[in-house]
């Protein structure tokens, strides 16, 4: 092995660029590809987000920074009602889709997943290649479906039907085509993704890790490739119905020519609801890995922490109506599904106990990781609890579409995707880019972005128990809405302090990744494996493969000098007091 | 805190402000005792010098009850939930009570096309009228209300009635509802139905019992 | 890099792992014709019989024809994988040159089918079940290419000699694998579109 390991390595330095970094099989280089498509996407879609707010707060008034948006798609920097709900759309499907799975599984289960269950690479590098290609291209339509005549998607990321069934009915023809051929890829992408993910935990550990020494992180992302891959299938298919619709002009969808209008709806959330978690495990993922770390305290119940998530596992496709409780469905499906909605908050509830416990006794050091993932587990509580409201049909009744929904799924999103994906990104960049990041922008960049997070959408939550619908342009053209009119405007402030707030982060992230403090293979004493190896990781992992003797969260075990217990170290005998 | 509510004028309104309230309060009893529980432990456990962290796997019965317990609290607080919702639930949208007024509204993109079956009572007949985005109701009687959609999906949205109803083309949705007050309110679509949606408004006029009189007489006078 | 059709030395289990591979690869296969056949059974049993009218028209003697067409040929990929795992390599080849051209002919007998329904005026815009039909056929009938594009590689490597090296072992299997789940597809589309009327 170690011949061939050396000759490989020499193969690779003869590798010409393109092969190194662009058409590379190595897993550590497609998951950083994966990272600097998430972030780029991230800007998109966030300067999306940005238009938005600036509509709803000034309504129909020119978006400083959108003047270079030619006609007919804005006016000078106005936007109009069509291009709003296209940038609505983009923006729901962009961070889904092309930031959320990019970024948790996309970048860090790529990167992490063979480093941490002990493997050389993926179990199908080829495939792990293709899946990154494939959703690049994927991201290409996307951006594409901006510069076709008739603007992109325009029918909401949920694209209910008939709306989105027959272009006379928005006016967009090749840009929601384009938006349905770049969900199908990016699917495509995943499953390739997630038949590697599977794969390589099942059949690729080191000698010694058993599936319950794996680290919580990798359990994470297999539940949600398993949950994705499970999940997505009908929605594909969903997605051929309504391409021919459009295209050929068959009437799966559409009620006049014999098909059904509900039916899409069920297949988007059947999918739908997997599909959150699968966006929010990774997330919590990466908080496991770090609670533990800064505390220097293993993770409490672990078993547990894997037994409650495969039960919201289960769960998950069972709850999918409850996006439709005003819908029109048969209303006897109603409180079944309301049961099952809010059951779900119980394994959940155990999950976010054991991250309290976890620090109960600990010894907490407040390093930027730590502040992310100490703010991920706080601000998703607040969306999980009002899950609690949407989960209960008579009041749902009254807040369905409107601002108390918008603002629950951004309690939930943003938390797993940019406050764990920041996590993360700051744990483990030392070892993806060699360098330490800065601790004091770093500190900047998260209380600016906690607390304008929170200013920008806990006003959403007033807004829709006033009733303020969502995917509206224009609030003021409702009198009962006039009133609130401030809180909008507020929170439009709020949302530009916090992109604001990103800029700290850009530097922070440029900067350490050239001019950085060198990291050292472990800065941060952790004992996973992806530690164990030097920094910057060798081509091919490891220079020998580990061997694994123990669980990965033994930290301040009784009677040992260290407090920390690498899982490829044996235990070293009880220290002599 | 919840007079940011619109102000309710439905019977059912009450019942759905209520299960509101009452999960207010339970999750936001939960949610105090959790993040000061974690700004708690934070503060506490910070890192000091000398000071060693506990080896607590929670892999144990009894250290596991230390979050099993409250689990079970949280699940008896879901049934809690659960049981509330249904009753209100049911208030709306169970067995639909004998109706006074039946109308028919009909929405298209950007419209609704409201009829009124006139002195008949009978819809398609020679005395129908059709009004856009104006519908007249009377006070404290129950309305039906016959929801038709003539191309997308539009969601019927009443927010002093605390009512929403998606209405599916193709299919027929009745709800229903009882006004308790009298006054001018705003009908919005609530479902995303194409560029024109923020514009779909109507209006829902109640009027007391001698106006809606008056009404009627002005639209059939041959009555 | 390290063949994935074998096990590898620092391997925890001895599953190959492209074997594993391949049957996630497979369940989601199973989850998009299961969307489909869900949404087809449920808007079935919506149209009240109305569709019976329009499945009438589809001919079941051809599609009885096709349905032992595919199983023969799942059959045969049974024997070439049969063959490989016993070294017989000219019986092997031999029998994925038959199950190519079993697939071949099942999709000629289906484009025969075609284009007869189209003469008669039935194309995928002639109501519900015949979008379906269209639908369903045409999807599976994508994935019967792609089989025999696989077997057909096979059988040039099979001739050549390049399916015998150790790298290449696992690959009839795994194709074998895809080629039953067509065939099962099959199995389920058959009496749903031919027989149900
Ligand atoms: C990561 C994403 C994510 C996550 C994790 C969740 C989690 C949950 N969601 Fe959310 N949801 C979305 C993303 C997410 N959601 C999105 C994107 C939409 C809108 C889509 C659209 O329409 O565009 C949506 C919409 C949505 C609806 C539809 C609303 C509507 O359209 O009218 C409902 C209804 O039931 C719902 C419920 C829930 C519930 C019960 C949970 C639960 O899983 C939450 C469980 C967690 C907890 C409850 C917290 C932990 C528990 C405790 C601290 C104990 C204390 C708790 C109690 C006492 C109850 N969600
Ligand atoms: C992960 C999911 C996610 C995230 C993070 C966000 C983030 C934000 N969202 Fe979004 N939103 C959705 C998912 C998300 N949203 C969805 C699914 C919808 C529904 C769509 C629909 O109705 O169809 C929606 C709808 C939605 C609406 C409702 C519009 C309407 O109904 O009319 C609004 C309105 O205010 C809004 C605002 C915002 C704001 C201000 C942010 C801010 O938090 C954004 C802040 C931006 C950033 C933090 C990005 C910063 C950039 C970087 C970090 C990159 C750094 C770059 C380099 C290093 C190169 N969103
Ligand atoms: Cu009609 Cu929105
Ligand atoms: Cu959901």
């Amino acid at each position: 092995m170690a011949e061939q390991a050396t000759s490989e390595v020499q193969h690779t330095e003869q590798m010409s660029f393109v092969r190194k970094y662009i058409f590379s099989v190595d897993h550590k280089v497609i998951g950083k590809q994966y990272l600097f498509l998430s972030l780029f996407m991230a800007l998109v879609a966030g300067t999306m987000a940005y238009y938005v707010r600036w509509q709803l707060a000034w309504p129909e008034t020119a978006v400083p920074g959108a003047g270079w948006i030619p006609e007919p798609t804005a006016f000078s920097g106005i936007i109009p009602p069509e291009f709003y709900n296209a940038l609505v759309t983009m923006h729901g499907t962009i961070m889904v889709f092309f930031v959320g799975m990019p970024l948790l599984l996309g970048a860090f289960g790529n990167y992490l997943l063979p480093l941490m269950v002990g493997a050389r690479d993926m179990a199908f590098p080829r495939l792990n290649m293709m899946s990154f290609w494939t959703i690049f291209t994927a991201s290409l339509c996307m951006i594409a479906s901006f510069f076709v005549e008739g603007g992109s998607a325009a029918a909401g990321w949920t694209g209910y039907a008939p709306l989105s069934a027959d272009p006379i009915y928005t006016g967009v023809t090749w840009g929601l085509n384009l938006w349905i051929i770049g969900l199908a890829l990016e699917f495509t992408s995943f499953l390739m993704g997630g038949i590697n993910f599977l794969t390589t935990t099942v059949t690729m550990r080191a000698p010694g890790m058993t599936m319950l020494r794996l680290p919580l992180m990798v359990w994470m992302q297999i539940t949600a490739a398993v949950l994705f891959m499970l999940s997505v299938g009908p929605l594909v298919a969903g997605a051929i119905l309504l391409l021919l619709d459009r295209t050929v002009g068959t009437g799966f969808f559409l009620p006049g020519k014999g098909g059904d209008p509900l039916l899409w709806q069920h297949l988007f959330w059947f999918f739908g609801h997997p599909e959150v978690y699968v966006v929010l495990l990774p997330g919590i993922g990466a908080v496991m890995e770090i609670l533990p770390v800064f505390s220097r305290k293993p993770i409490f119940g672990y078993r547990t922490i894997i037994w409650s998530t495969m039960v919201a596992g289960v769960l998950s496709f069972l709850v999918w109506a409850h996006h439709m409780y005003v819908s029109g469905m048969d209303p006897n499906l109603v409180m079944p599904f309301s049961i099952t909605t809010i059951l779900i908050s119980v394994p959940f509830a155990v999950i976010i106990f054991a991250f309290m416990a976890t620090l109960w006794g600990g010894s907490i050091e407040f390093k930027t990781p730590m502040l992310y993932a100490i703010g991920t587990v706080t601000t998703f509580i607040i969306g999980g609890v009002t899950g609690i409201f949407n989960g209960s049909p008579p009041v749902d009744i009254f807040i369905h579409d409107t601002y108390f929904v918008v603002s629950h799924f951004h309690f939930t999103l943003f938390p797993s995707v940019f406050l764990g994906g920041f996590a993360a990104l700051y744990f483990w960049f030392p070892k993806m880019f060699g360098k330490m990041m800065n601790e004091t922008l770093g500190k900047i960049h998260f209380w600016w972005t906690m607390i304008c997070f929170n200013l920008v959408f806990i006003p959403m939550f007033v807004l829709g128990m006033g009733g303020h619908m969502r995917r509206i342009y224009n609030p003021m053209q409702y009198d009962f809405l006039k009133p609130m009119q401030g809180i909008n405007q507020f929170i439009t402030y709020s949302a530009i302090l916090l992109l604001l707030g990103q800029i700290p982060f850009i530097v922070n992230f440029f900067w350490s990744m050239f001019g950085g403090k060198k990291a050292g293979d472990n800065p941060w004493n952790a004992n996973t494996l992806e530690w164990a190896t030097t920094t910057p990781v060798p081509h091919e992992n490891f220079d020998t493969i580990p061997t694994v003797y123990h669980g990965p969260y033994d930290y301040s075990l009784p009677n040992q000098n260290e407090d920390w217990q690498p899982q490829h170290l044996e235990k070293e005998p009880a220290a002599v007091a | 805190m919840f007079d940011w509510f619109p102000k309710n004028i439905s019977t059912f309104g009450g019942d759905i402000d209520y299960v509101f309230k009452l999960i207010f309060y339970i999750v936001g009893i939960g949610f105090l005792l959790g993040e000061l529980a974690i700004l708690f432990f934070v503060v506490q456990f910070r890192r000091r010098d000398g000071q060693k962290a506990k080896y607590i796997s929670g892999d144990k019965w009894p250290q596991l009850g230390w979050i099993l317990i409250p689990t079970v609290l949280v699940l008896f607080l879901d049934l809690w939930i659960d049981f509330a919702g249904a009753k209100a639930y049911d208030a709306v949208k169970g067995e639909m009570p004998v109706h006074d007024v039946i109308v028919e509204v009909s929405s298209k993109q950007y419209n609704w096309i409201i009829t009124y079956p006139g002195p008949d009572g009978v819809f398609a007949t020679a005395d129908d009228i059709t009004k856009e985005n104006d519908l007249h109701v009377p006070v404290n009687k129950v309305i039906k209300v016959v929801l038709k959609s003539q191309d997308v999906i539009h969601s019927f949205f009443v927010p002093v009635l605390r009512l929403k109803q998606d209405i599916l083309p193709g299919r027929t949705t009745d709800v229903w509802f009882e006004a308790t007050e009298t006054g001018k309110y705003e009908i919005a679509c609530a479902e995303l139905c194409g560029y024109g949606h923020y514009t779909m408004r109507g209006f829902l006029h109640i009027h007391s019992e001698e106006e809606y009189a008056a009404w009627l007489a002005q639209i059939w006078p041959a009555e | 890099m390290s063949g994935a059709s074998t096990v590898t030395e620092y391997q925890a289990t001895h599953t190959v792992p492209g074997r594993m591979g391949v049957w996630w690869f497979l369940a989601s296969e199973i989850m998009v014709f299961g969307g489909f056949l869900a949404v087809y059974i449920l808007y079935r049993m919506a149209s009240h019989g109305a569709w019976a009218a329009m499945a009438e028209h589809v001919s079941a003697p051809i599609g009885t024809f096709n349905t032992v067409v595919l199983l023969t040929s799942s059959l045969t990929m049974v024997k070439a994988f049969e063959a490989v795992d016993k070294d017989a390599r000219d019986k092997a080849r031999n029998y994925l040159l038959i199950t190519v051209l079993l697939g071949v002919a099942f999709l000629c007998v289906k484009g025969f089918e075609y284009s007869h329904e189209i003469s008669m005026g039935f194309t995928p815009l002639s109501g519900s079940f015949w979008s379906f039909y269209y639908v369903l056929t045409g999807l599976h009938g994508l994935h019967v290419l792609a089989g025999i594009i696989a077997n057909f590689c096979l059988y040039i490597m099979a001739v050549r000699g390049t399916l015998w090296s150790k790298n290449c072992q696992g690959r009839v299997e795994f194709a074998g694998l895809y080629w039953h789940l067509v065939d099962v597809i099959w199995i389920f589309l058959f009496p749903l579109l031919y027989l149900s009327y």
